[in-house]
């Protein structure tokens, strides 16, 4: 196979789960309107301190996004799974991890992306200053991707499982711990005024190093729960 | 057929095959060339999809390998799929996409043969159904449009797991035609049918996992 019939494919599955997606909308939504709803409880459950939202609102805002990206990870391969559709992707001529990476891909775009659009709003909710919100979508931008290609290996191991969903959990949250304390670090760095540099760094070669190696692992991971 | 390599054969070494502690069959040796059928019997339960799947490559055998040309498939990696079809139990059938969505992204996902899509969904008589979303179809025309995927790649190894199921008689014919079609360009078939297969002339190798 060689490389031009290789990025068709990969096109060609991108747009098929976009496709797929679109048509499910309502399912595509349930995350960000989690993410929201979730966020937007805190001020009412502590009350409207601006002080102490503008100290939790980080935290809040990483750690709903990173439930939502878990809440959503199944769909990455269950209906796939269910019918058969994934034995077909895996018996193509093209490399199983060149496809799994489409089919994350996808899946960020349909529920990563909305989440990082959302969540300046949300900052506002919890009062961040510019700076904070300017580096928040920062993080997201970095972390959410990493969220999806790690969460995927997961997905991989347990979509053969009857009921997969919390050794799920349980594999991966360990795996976003620190996605998520970078990227909430980052956000409250930048609310204090001081550098964040540092963190954007570390977020940075996280999703690098989980955009290389997570798709070999998600594949290998398929080929065994699919045997 | 439009292979590099006319003389491939697909041959097991000694296969087995272990089921949660039960020895489903083992010590299985054959050799498959071109224009054969080897049909799969058996009792329920006595392995024949699990041999189909070592045969596919997505099991792997407890004993033994699977060769293609001389080369072990699961060294051949995604290598050896350009080379084989797969229709199994399920579908593999998008119900949110139209049948020619289905099909198109088919097509292309596999080693694309050179036929229009409409025509491989004529010859499925599923011309009508262009742009009704799968979930609109019949457990027959959903099989139908399944194995319409064996007309739009070019694979010279089909492995068929009870292609039969839910098709009426016609269907049944049609895909009958469609093998016997595919044995006279040198196609090699793996099945496993509980209908009883009607292949004239065919050469066809019978394994039997219940003796």
């Amino acid at each position: 196979m060689n490389k031009a019939s290789l990025l068709s494919a990969f096109m060609i599955l991108l747009r098929r789960d976009l496709t797929l997606a679109f048509r499910r909308r309502a399912e595509v939504i349930n995350p960000l309107l989690f993410f929201v709803l979730v966020t937007a409880l805190f001020p009412l459950g502590i009350g409207a301190d601006p002080n102490q939202l503008r100290a939790i609102g980080p935290g809040i805002i990483w750690v709903a996004a990173l439930l939502a990206a878990l809440l959503s990870l199944e769909t990455i391969f269950r209906s796939d799974f269910e019918d058969g559709s994934l034995e077909q992707i895996m018996l193509s001529p093209h490399p199983l991890s060149v496809l799994t990476l489409a089919k994350v891909c996808a899946h960020w775009l349909v529920t990563g992306l909305p989440l990082l659009i959302t969540a300046p709003l949300l900052g506002l909710l919890l009062d961040l200053s510019g700076d904070a919100i300017i580096t928040l979508m920062k993080t997201l931008a970095l972390g959410t991707p990493a969220l999806s290609t790690i969460g995927a290996i997961g997905v991989a191991l347990t979509v053969g499982m009857r009921r997969g969903g919390m050794i799920l959990s349980l594999l991966v949250l360990p795996l976003y711990v620190p996605i998520l304390m970078f990227g909430a670090g980052a956000v409250s760095a930048a609310a204090a005024g001081l550098p964040i540099h540092a963190h954007l760094s570390l977020l940075a070669a996280l999703l690098v190093l989980s955009i290389s190696l997570a798709p070999a692992a998600t594949a290998a991971s398929l080929r065994i729960s699919l045997s | 057929m439009t292979d590099s390599r006319p003389g491939a054969v697909l041959e097991a070494h000694d296969l087995s095959c272990i089921r949660d502690d039960r020895t489903l069959f083992a010590g299985l040796c054959f050799g498959l060339g071109a224009s054969q059928v080897l049909l799969i019997e058996g009792r329920n339960g006595s392995g024949k999809t699990s041999l189909l799947r070592i045969l596919c490559g997505i099991r792997l055998p407890d004993g033994g390998k699977v060769t293609w040309s001389g080369e072990d498939i699961f060294k051949m990696g995604s290598g050896y799929h350009a080379y084989t079809a797969y229709i199994g139990h399920k579908d593999g059938v998008k119900l949110d996409l139209t049948v020619l969505e289905n099909l198109t992204f088919a097509k292309n996902l596999g080693s694309p043969a050179d036929i229009d899509l409409e025509q491989a969904l004529d010859e499925m008589n599923l011309a009508d159904f262009l742009d009704v979303p799968a979930y609109n179809l019949s457990a027959g025309q959903k099989r139908r449009l399944a194995l319409a995927r064996l007309l739009v790649t070019q694979s010279q190894l089909w492995i068929l797991d009870e292609p039969f199921t839910s098709l009426d008689r016609h269907g049944i014919a049609v895909v009958e035609g469609l093998v016997l079609k595919h044995l006279e360009r040198g196609g090699m078939l793996a099945v496993t049918s509980h209908h009883q297969v009607q292949l004239p002339d065919a050469d066809i190798l019978p394994i039997n996992l219940s003796q």
